[in-house]
C-alpha cells in the first residue's frame, strides 16, 4: 500500500526574490532521489504540497511546467507560518514535496482550439507552466492562437519579468502585460486593471476559444462580465479554486465546495461547475 | 453462517483465552459513564449499557495519532526527511460494540479507502479489528437507527453478533475473523435448530421498539442548491448552535482531521488530529479570508455533509447510523432527525419543510 503522506525529499537548488517588495519568491527544488522525478510526473494546473518538518504542509501550484526537466519550481506568496519560514531557507536546505496533486486544465479538450490566459497578481504561477508547456516546440502546433493577458499592481510587481519580455518579442503568442499604475514614463507595455485590458485585447468567445482565467477574487468578479460579454459560454470559462487544505488528497474534509473537493476533484473547474456549487472558495 | 451457544459461565474464561492472540476492547462504566477501554487481564467488559458517549470509532482512528517521524539532528544522513513510523497492528477485538457503531466502519471506509488513494493507517487498524457485536434489545429514545441504515440487530459490519439469551448468548458467526475468535475462544457450543428463529424474533421485538426515525427518501432527488439555500432551516438551526463541535467528536462517521508538526529534542512529528468544520480556523485562509466564516456555513456544512453531499457522492445512504449521540449531548438541543426531515421534505417553491424548527 502506497503510502500518500510521505513527501519526496528534495534540495533548495535556487532562490529567485521576483518582485520589488520581496513577498514572492521562486523556489528551484532537485529530488534527492533522482527517480522521485519520475514518480513526481505532472500536468500544467497540478499543485503539491510544500512539506518543512517541525512546521507543515502547503499547497502551492507548480510553476514549472513538464517539459521542464530536472527541477520543479514553486513561487510562494509570504504570508503565513510555513511560507514565512520558507522564505527564511537557504539553497541546499532539505525539505519535501508531495504530489503531484489536484486535476490540470483540460489539455485534451484545449488542442485545436484558441486559447485566452487572464492572470492577476500572483495567481500567475500555474498560467507559467501553462505557456511554457504550450510554447514548448511539440506542443505550440496543437494550439491555435494564444493570447496572455497578465497584470499586477505596479511593474514591480510582475512575476517572472525576463519571461514576459522574451514572450512579449515572440510573434506565435499575443502577450498583453498591463500594471495598475506606473510612474515610469517608459513603461512600454499597457496601464490598467486586467479586466479592462480583457475587454480591449481579447478575442471574442467562439466555439474554439476557451480562457482560463486565474487571479485575487475581486479580478475575477469584474473579468467575468467581461467575458460574457465577449461571448465566452460558461463551459469555455476556466478557473483554478484555493482552498485551505491539509490532506491534499480528499481525506480530512475542509476544501470542499459542496459534494467537490478543490483538492482532489479541483483545483481546476469550468464555471458551468462552479455554478452548480455552493460558492464556498 | 451458523450459530453458536456461549454460557454465560464460560464467557469470561473464553475471554481471557483471546488475550493469547487479541487485545481486547470493550465498554466499561467510568465514573458516570460508559466508555470503551482496553481491558487489562481480568477486566471483563460491562454487557449491560445502552451506548458510550464517545463512540469506539478511535479503535480504528485515534484521536491523535503520529502519521509520519523524522529526525531532527543536522548530523543524520536523515535529517528532516519523513518516514513511516514503526508499528505493529496486533490483532484487535471490540468486545460488545453497538451494530450501528459497526456500521459506521463501512460508511467511513469510503473516505479513507478511495480508488486514487488509500489511507494505510485507517486500513491497517480496520483490517486487523474484530468486531464482536452487542445486539440492542433496549433502545433509547433517541435511537434511530432502523431509519439511517442499520438496526439494532444489524449485523452487516460485524464478525459476531452476540444476544444476550438470560443464561447464554446466541452468537451469529458472520465472517472467517468470527470463527477465528470463537474457535480462539473454545466456543463452538451448537445453539440448536431453533436459535436463528428465536434470534429473528427478539430482532423484531427490538425494531418495534425504536420509535423514533428520520425520513431519507427525497434526500437524493432535492437540488442541492436548493437546499444549501434553504434559510428557513438554517437561519433557524443555526440560532442555537455554539459551534462547540460536540457533534462531531462523538460521531462516529465524523471524519475529519487536521494535520500538525511537532518536534520533540531530536525527533520531527506530523500528528493528524480528529477535527471539527464547526470550528472557523478549519477552513480559515492564511489570508483572513474564510469560506465558511459564520455559524451558519458551519452548521450547514455539517448536516449538508452528511445528508446530502454523502448521499449524492456515494448513492449509499447518508453519513449517520442513527445512534443518536450528537441529540443526546448537544447542549442546545439541535436534533439530527429534525433536520433530516425538514431537508427530506422542504419545498423550494414555497420555501417551507413539513417539520419545522423547534
Amino acid at each position: 500500500m502506497e503510502n500518500p503522506y510521505i513527501p519526496y525529499p528534495v534540495r533548495i537548488d535556487e532562490i529567485k526574490t521576483e518582485t520589488e517588495d520581496k513577498s514572492l519568491k521562486t523556489f528551484k527544488f532537485v529530488f534527492l532521489n533522482p527517480e522521485d522525478e519520475e514518480k513526481f510526473a505532472y500536468r500544467a494546473g497540478q499543485f503539491a504540497e510544500l512539506s518543512i518538518p517541525g512546521l507543515g504542509e502547503i499547497p502551492i501550484g507548480i510553476a514549472s511546467s513538464p517539459t521542464e526537466k530536472g527541477f520543479v519550481k514553486f513561487t510562494v506568496f509570504k504570508t503565513g507560518k510555513v511560507t514565512s519560514y520558507l522564505h527564511s531557507m537557504k539553497e541546499g536546505d532539505i525539505m519535501g514535496i508531495r504530489g503531484p496533486l489536484g486535476n490540470w486544465y483540460p489539455w485534451e479538450t484545449l488542442e485545436g482550439k484558441n486559447v485566452v490566459i487572464i492572470g492577476g497578481g500572483f495567481a500567475f504561477t500555474t498560467l507559467r507552466s501553462s505557456i511554457i508547456y504550450m510554447l514548448d516546440p511539440e506542443n505550440r502546433k496543437k494550439f491555435k492562437d494564444i493570447h496572455v493577458i497578465y497584470g499586477a499592481r505596479s511593474p514591480g510587481m510582475l512575476l517572472y519579468k525576463e519571461e514576459l519580455e522574451n514572450w512579449a518579442a515572440r510573434d506565435d503568442l499575443n502577450m498583453h502585460i498591463t500594471v495598475d499604475s506606473t510612474d515610469d514614463p517608459e513603461w512600454p507595455h499597457h496601464t490598467g486593471f486586467v479586466p479592462t485590458i480583457s475587454e480591449q485585447e481579447a478575442p471574442s468567445g467562439t466555439d474554439d476559444t476557451y480562457a482560463i482565467v486565474c487571479g485575487p477574487p475581486v479580478m475575477i468578479k469584474f473579468t467575468q462580465p467581461v467575458l460574457d460579454k465577449l461571448g465566452y459560454s460558461e463551459d469555455r470559462i476556466i478557473m483554478s479554486l484555493e482552498n485551505r487544505m491539509k490532506c491534499g488528497i480528499g481525506m480530512c474534509g475542509r476544501c470542499n465546495t459542496g459534494k467537490d473537493f478543490v483538492c482532489k476533484d479541483g483545483p481546476v473547474f469550468t464555471l458551468q461547475q462552479l455554478n452548480q456549487t455552493p460558492k464556498e472558495y | 453462517m451458523k450459530v453458536i451457544k456461549i454460557d454465560k459461565t464460560d464467557w469470561a474464561s473464553g475471554l481471557e483465552k483471546l488475550r493469547g492472540s487479541f487485545a481486547l476492547i470493550g465498554p466499561v462504566k467510568e465514573k458516570f459513564y460508559h466508555t470503551f477501554k482496553t481491558l487489562e487481564p481480568g477486566r471483563e467488559p460491562d454487557m449491560d449499557y445502552a451506548n458510550t458517549r464517545i463512540s469506539p470509532k478511535f479503535v480504528i482512528y485515534p484521536q491523535s495519532e503520529v502519521i509520519l517521524k523524522c529526525s531532527m539532528d543536522a548530523n543524520d544522513p536523515d535529517y528532516k526527511i519523513f518516514k513511516e513510523p514503526e508499528k505493529e497492528y496486533k490483532s484487535k477485538a471490540v468486545v460488545g460494540i453497538r451494530p450501528c457503531d459497526a456500521d459506521s466502519f463501512p460508511l467511513v471506509r469510503r473516505n479513507f479507502d478511495t480508488e486514487d488513494y488509500k489511507d494505510p493507517y485507517w486500513l491497517r487498524a480496520y483490517e486487523t479489528t474484530t468486531l464482536v457485536g452487542l445486539a440492542c434489545d433496549n433502545p433509547c429514545p433517541t435511537c434511530f437507527c432502523t431509519s439511517a441504515g442499520s438496526g439494532p440487530y444489524s449485523d452487516d459490519s460485524l464478525d459476531l453478533l452476540l444476544v444476550d439469551n438470560g443464561d447464554h448468548y446466541m452468537a451469529k458467526v458472520l465472517t472467517e475473523k468470527g470463527q477465528s475468535l470463537v474457535s480462539a475462544a473454545g466456543w463452538n457450543d451448537d445453539a440448536g435448530d431453533d436459535a436463528a428463529e428465536a434470534i429473528e424474533k427478539k430482532k423484531a421485538d427490538a425494531e418495534s421498539r425504536i420509535q423514533s426515525r428520520v425520513n431519507t427518501q427525497n434526500l437524493a432527488g432535492q437540488s442541492l442548491l436548493d437546499l444549501y439555500e434553504a434559510d428557513t432551516i438554517w437561519e433557524t438551526e443555526a440560532f442555537a448552535c455554539i459551534n462547540c463541535g460536540t457533534c462531531t467528536y462523538v460521531c462516529p462517521t465524523c471524519w475529519c482531521f487536521d494535520v500538525q508538526d511537532e518536534v520533540h529534542g531530536n525527533q520531527g512529528y506530523r500528528i493528524r488530529n480528529w477535527d471539527s468544520c464547526m470550528y472557523p480556523l478549519f477552513t480559515r485562509h492564511a489570508s483572513g479570508h474564510n469560506p465558511r466564516g459564520t455559524k451558519l456555513d458551519r452548521l450547514r456544512q455539517r448536516f449538508m455533509h452528511k445528508l446530502k453531499y454523502y448521499v449524492d457522492k456515494y448513492e449509499n445512504g447518508i453519513q449517520c447510523t442513527g445512534c443518536g449521540r450528537c441529540v443526546r449531548l448537544c447542549p442546545v438541543n439541535i436534533d439530527i432527525r429534525r433536520i433530516c426531515n425538514m431537508m427530506n421534505s422542504y419545498d423550494p417553491e414555497s420555501c417551507t419543510c413539513e417539520v419545522t424548527a423547534s
